[in-house]
Formats: structure tokens, C-alpha cells, sequence
């Protein structure tokens, strides 16, 4: 079934002065002013608890559910590289050619 | 120690992702042509909006009849999290206030992760160089896939899906060098986990920020 046109241009116009607000909000906000210690102690957490995240949701997740499929596999495979601190380029063929796999057979 | 970083250090480390990204940004051209969006709509979403899964979102739930306010909600939803991601790069970027706002918008996932020094600090010109990489990627991946159609397949079966949060881990790795580092990922994981079956996507990225609570009581 088709959307109608001019749903699409308004989804455009209407996600994409959200994104470039919410993108810009966040460096308008911080910057040039001197955050108390805390607050920057938080920020510099944002990194790790971020990333954690996004290895959780881009690996396990699915439409409202938590899905094990070849993503896991390559994931799983790329551990390896990842712990010999082997080049970014090599983890992320060995994930890709692992998931690809698990995906053929 | 003292680095020396290049807008093509950038661009030299995000190159194998911009393989995949170009690979999603032909699937995301077909997929929304096909999700009746037009030609033109897309190719210029992916120009300004520059968010794959918001986009993805989007196309997905137009095709289905979700209507447009369902659509829309669900795109900003995925994007909130560049609030925070933003702050977080906020000092690193240029002076000159249209320079920054403009500088932000080459903001995503991967750039940030990418540029990421560890202990909150982040380096501009592989950020810059990274995003400027990715940007061109997904602008004409999006692009051939609604001008040529589907020349590559479905990513998913060269495993392209896989590459993303394989990036993330190793980039995961590098960042835990402290207990508390390491415990702001274990709960940003957790959280993000315990909540992707009962929240719409989007919410789990933004649920696991609270994980920098840890941060309240520890330098």
C-alpha cells in the first residue's frame, strides 16, 4: 500500500527540522560554560553507557521483542579481533563475513 | 601526550562503514519508493534528516498505514538521543556559533563513536572527517537506490547489519578504563536490554543515559 505524497513531504519537512533542533539544542546548550563537576563527570559517562547500548539494540533488537539471530554470531566473532585490538576494518569485516555466513547456511 | 589528527584520519577510519552505510543507503531508496514515498522525498530526507533508522522508521511506517503523526513520532523518538550525544561534543566543536550548528549535523552514531578519546573528550577533525565520509555515503547511497534500484541485494545477507554494533564494541572496548567507566556500561547495556521488548525503538538508547548516574558520587 502507498502512502499518499504529500504524507511524505510532510514526514520530511517535519523529522527533519526535529533532527536538526534536537542536534543542535545539545551543543547550543553546553557550550562556553563551566558545568559543575558533576554534571561533567555524567557526561563523560554518556560514552560508555551509550555505546554498551547501542552494541545491545543493534545486535538483540527487534520489532518491541529481543531477537538472536546471525547479528549475534558475527557480534560473537568479532570478540575476537576486538580483544587482539586488531584494526577497527578487521573487526568489522570478521562480523559482517561471520553474520553472512550463519545467514547462508 | 600530544595528538596530531587529520580531517583524513576521519575519513580513513569511518571508509569500511561508509561501505555499509552506502550499502543502507541504497536499501533505504528502494525501500521508500516503494513505500510510495516518491523520488524526490527521500533522496532529500536523507540530505537533511541524515538519521538511517529515523528514515527507515519513517518509510515503514508510512507503507503500512501507520499514518504520518505515527511516523513522525517515531522518527524523533530514534533521534532524541542526539540531545545528550551533542552536549557531550559540545566543547570540542568550533567556536564560531553557525560553524558549530553546521558541525553538529554531521553527528551520528558511528562519527561520535568514532572521535570518542575516552574521559569525555573528543577529537573535532575525526569527527568532521568521519561525518563528512558517512554523510556523502548515505546522501548517495539514498540516491542510487531510488535511481537504480536495488544493485546490491539486501545488506542483511552480506551481513552489513552485523558491522554496526561490531564497530560499537570496539569502540566499547577502548572506553572502559576506569570501574566506573565499566560500570556505566553494564548498566547502559542492561538498561537498554531490559527495555527494547517493552519500548518503541529509541527509548532503550535513551532509558540507558541513566546509566551516567553513576557518575553523581565518582570523579
Amino acid at each position: 500500500m502507498a502512502a499518499p505524497v504529500s504524507a511524505a513531504w510532510a514526514a520530511v519537512a517535519i523529522v527533519g527540522v526535529a533532527t536538526i533542533a534536537i542536534k543542535s539544542s545539545g551543543v547550543m546548550l553546553v557550550h562556553g560554560r563551566q558545568l559543575p563537576a558533576r554534571l561533567e563527570s555524567m557526561i563523560a559517562l554518556l560514552a560508555p553507557a551509550m555505546l554498551a547500548a547501542l552494541v545491545v539494540t543493534n545486535t538483540f533488537g527487534g520489532d518491541h521483542r529481543l531477537v538472536l539471530d546471525p547479528r549475534a554470531a558475527g557480534v560473537a566473532a568479532a570478540a575476537v579481533p576486538v580483544a587482539l585490538r586488531a584494526p577497527l576494518l578487521v573487526t568489522v569485516i570478521t562480523a559482517a563475513a561471520t553474520a553472512a555466513l550463519v545467514r547462508a547456511i | 601526550m600530544r595528538f596530531v589528527t587529520h580531517y583524513r584520519t576521519g575519513i580513513r577510519l569511518a571508509l569500511p562503514l561508509a561501505v555499509a552505510v552506502l550499502a543502507f543507503g541504497i536499501s533505504y531508496g528502494v525501500l521508500a519508493r516503494e513505500a510510495g514515498m516518491g523520488s524526490l522525498a527521500p533522496f532529500v530526507m536523507s540530505t537533511t534528516t541524515f538519521a538511517g533508522s529515523a528514515q527507515f522508521a519513517v518509510a515503514s511506517v508510512l507503507s503500512t498505514g501507520g499514518g504520518l503523526a505515527a511516523a513522525c513520532v517515531a522518527a524523533i523518538l530514534l533521534n532524541v538521543r542526539y540531545a545528550p550525544i551533542g552536549m557531550s561534543v559540545a566543547d570540542t566543536l568550533s567556536e564560531s556559533t553557525p560553524k558549530r550548528l553546521l558541525e553538529a549535523q554531521l553527528v551520528v552514531d558511528e562519527s561520535w563513536a568514532l572521535s570518542n578519546r575516552g574521559g569525555g573528550r573528543f577529537d573535532r577533525r575525526i569527527l568532521i572527517g568521519a561525518g563528512a565520509v558517512l554523510y556523502l555515503a548515505w546522501v548517495g547511497g539514498t540516491g542510487l537506490g531510488i535511481v537504480g534500484g536495488n544493485l546490491v541485494g539486501d545488506p542483511d545477507k552480506l551481513g552489513m547489519d552485523a558491522a554496526f554494533p561490531a564497530l560499537f564494541l570496539a569502540l566499547l572496548v577502548g572506553q572502559i578504563r576506569s570501574r566506573t567507566a565499566a560500570v556505566a556500561a553494564a548498566l547502559g547495556g542492561a538498561i537498554a536490554l531490559v527495555a527494547t521488548p517493552f519500548a518503541k525503538p529509541g527509548i532503550p538508547l535513551i532509558a540507558a543515559c541513566l546509566a551516567c548516574l553513576v557518575g553523581w558520587r565518582r570523579r
